[in-house]
């Protein structure tokens, strides 16, 4: 039952078929069982885990549910803030850091019930796209443990494919929540920026950064996504806007949608098979009547170099904070309070932080900044003008979440430029700010490869239903790896 | 013009990072490919295109400065190495 859709869980736990308690104990197992192969999780809570779940339950045995999501378990990135549960952000410099508070995501699904069985692995601070940089070891994926689940939700991913919950947090800067939602065979859903609030989302490029969902379904991803989207005064950037419902028009036909594919999501570095994958389901949006027309974003190739700057240039501010005086990691027996900071953040961060910090700096810094930064911000708005100029004839933009399958843990590890270019069709909708999710679309050699949907801002709803409709005539988001068999139920 | 070795040694002091001689090659190598790599922007003939700093060309918002102490100083202290009496201690800076 915990390896089962959310809303199976809704209708089991709206009709007592099943309890909280018995969803989140078999979730606690299935961690149990896979942790020592899939490293999924950095922190489990089960017996506060347990005490929310028989809370949740007697609510709803009083006639007091929450709300249809009361009850049902969930795991969360590792980076957002929980009060009084410790939250690494996968790095060491965070390792024994217990927030005193906790981020708005978190708490508004906890006001709807959902029931925290534990924080998920990820790549440190976010920043890598294989979960290879996270302090607590790689995460394997679930369809082959010798593979990269996609990083850097990659611990919440491969928690959802296994079939340990049926719905995860994530975040996305690059393609965080879809790059591994496509490699782990699993709906991933970035909302528009500022729709989700940033409010104890630890920071990584702030311009870039959103909340957003790992589900097996776009019906899953509507009921988490409508629970914690929407205002939040705490984060200076949040979206005054109202919010449609997400689930509501789940079910009605997609005849008429235009949906618009592009040159530039067909490079060399394309493999066939994903490919392939991707023109069989752009045939079924036909057969469900949409239409597909060529679009032109003649910009996009400079999508990786530009965030490349943009990201790194933010990540060099935001991770300033980390000095060792007020939080983190702290070096010892230091003379002075600048080798103070310098041991304590050498010690604190890994390679891959440490690479962006430096970058980040470099083009920040006197001398570089109009040649790298300012053209980079230039480059992002040519980028964010082609998506707008293509929104004016077609509803959404699809075409491959990423180049290839899953690759194996280790390939890419010491190369980060071509590590970066596995986001190279994911980056655009962050520099855009677009609303964009990932599909599962088909198998290649075993590995499930995904299909993007980009949307112009505040389209989720078209979206999902774009989604949802799909998953109504397709099978492959119903495919488990045969790991998830291990799982005790 | 590739990353040098004292070019490398200078963005880690303004980083705050210190590596040892093996490290810092590594570091100064793999800097050198990143930079390179987003070289290709400045080939680009962008004059005139407005810069782009946040990602709906939206303004930051305001709130009035009302006070609101929602977390205690102790809680946040926690997380502190080194504090005693509510403050942060840290090594001597004025001699």
């Amino acid at each position: 039952m915990a390896a089962a859709t959310i809303a199976a869980q809704i209708g089991a736990l709206a009709s007592g078929a099943v309890r909280s308690e018995q969803l989140v104990a078999e979730a606690l197992a299935a961690i149990d069982t896979l942790q020592a192969s899939l490293n999924a999780f950095i922190t489990i809570d089960g017996d506060c885990a347990l005490a929310a779940a028989r809370a949740a339950d007697a609510r709803r045995a009083a006639g007091d549910a929450l709300g249809p999501l009361d009850g049902v378990p969930i795991a969360h990135k590792d980076i957002f803030c929980t009060r009084d549960v410790r939250t690494t952000c996968g790095s060491r410099m965070l390792e024994n850091f217990v927030p005193p508070y906790t981020a708005t995501v978190v708490a508004r699904l906890a006001a709807a019930g959902l029931v925290m069985v534990g924080k998920t692995n990820m790549d440190e601070f976010a920043m890598g796209s294989s979960n290879e940089t996270s302090f607590f070891g790689p995460v394997a994926n679930p369809w082959d443990v010798t593979r990269s689940p996609g990083g850097s939700s990659g611990g919440s991913a491969a928690a959802v494919a296994a079939g340990i919950v049926a719905g995860a947090t994530g975040t996305d800067t690059g393609g965080s929540i879809r790059q591994p939602a496509a490699l782990c065979g699993i709906t991933g859903v970035k909302p528009t920026y500022g729709l989700a609030s940033r409010f104890g989302m630890i920071a990584f490029a702030s311009s870039l950064d959103q909340a957003g969902t790992l589900t097996r379904t776009a019906e899953d991803a509507a009921w988490l996504l409508q629970s914690f989207c929407g205002f939040d005064q705490h984060d200076s950037t949040s979206l005054d806007v109202a919010l449609p419902s997400l689930t509501d028009d789940l079910n009605s036909p997609i005849k008429g949608l235009k949906i618009g594919v592009a040159d530039a999501f067909y490079d060399d570095g394309l493999e066939s098979g994903c490919r392939d994958a991707v023109e069989a389901a752009l045939e079924h949006y036909r057969s469900l009547g949409a239409t597909v027309s060529k679009i032109a974003l003649p910009n996009l190739h400079l999508s990786v170099p530009t965030y490349y700057v943009v990201a790194p240039a933010e990540c060099s501010s935001n991770l300033s904070r980390f000095d060792g005086v007020r939080f983190g990691h702290r070096a010892t027996e230091c003379s002075d309070l600048t080798e103070l900071y310098t041991r304590s953040r050498s010690e604190g961060f890994g390679d891959e932080v440490k690479r962006r910090i430096m970058t980040g700096t470099y083009v920040l810094s006197s001398g570089y900044y109009d040649a790298y930064y300012l053209k980079a911000q230039r480059a992002r708005r040519l980028i964010s003008a082609d998506f707008a100029a293509a929104f004016a004839d077609v509803d959404v933009i699809m075409g491959p979440t990423t180049p290839t399958p899953a690759f194996g843990l280790g390939d890419k590890v010491d190369d980060p430029v071509t590590m970066y270019l596995n986001d190279i069709y994911t980056i655009g909708a962050n520099l855009a700010g677009l609303p964009a999710l990932s599909v599962p679309c088909g198998m290649v050699d075993g590995l499930p490869v995904g299909l993007q949907m980009i949307g112009p801002a505040l389209s989720e709803a078209t979206l999902l239903r774009a989604a949802h409709q799909y998953q109504q005539v397709t099978e492959w988001h119903q495919l488990t790896p045969a790991i998830a068999g291990e799982v005790p139920s | 013009m590739p990353l040098s070795k004292a070019d490398v040694e200078h963005i880690a002091a303004l980083s705050r990072l210190v590596f040892d001689a093996d490290e810092l090659a590594d570091f100064q190598t793999k800097l050198d490919q990143i930079v390179t790599f987003v070289d290709q922007l400045t080939a680009v003939d962008m004059d005139g295109v407005e810069p782009m700093a946040h990602p709906l060309d939206l303004t930051q918002r305001l709130r009035p400065d009302e006070a609101a102490a929602d977390i205690d100083r102790d809680r946040f202290q926690a997380n502190a190495s080194d504090v005693a009496d509510g403050f942060y201690r840290v090594p001597r800076v004025i001699e």
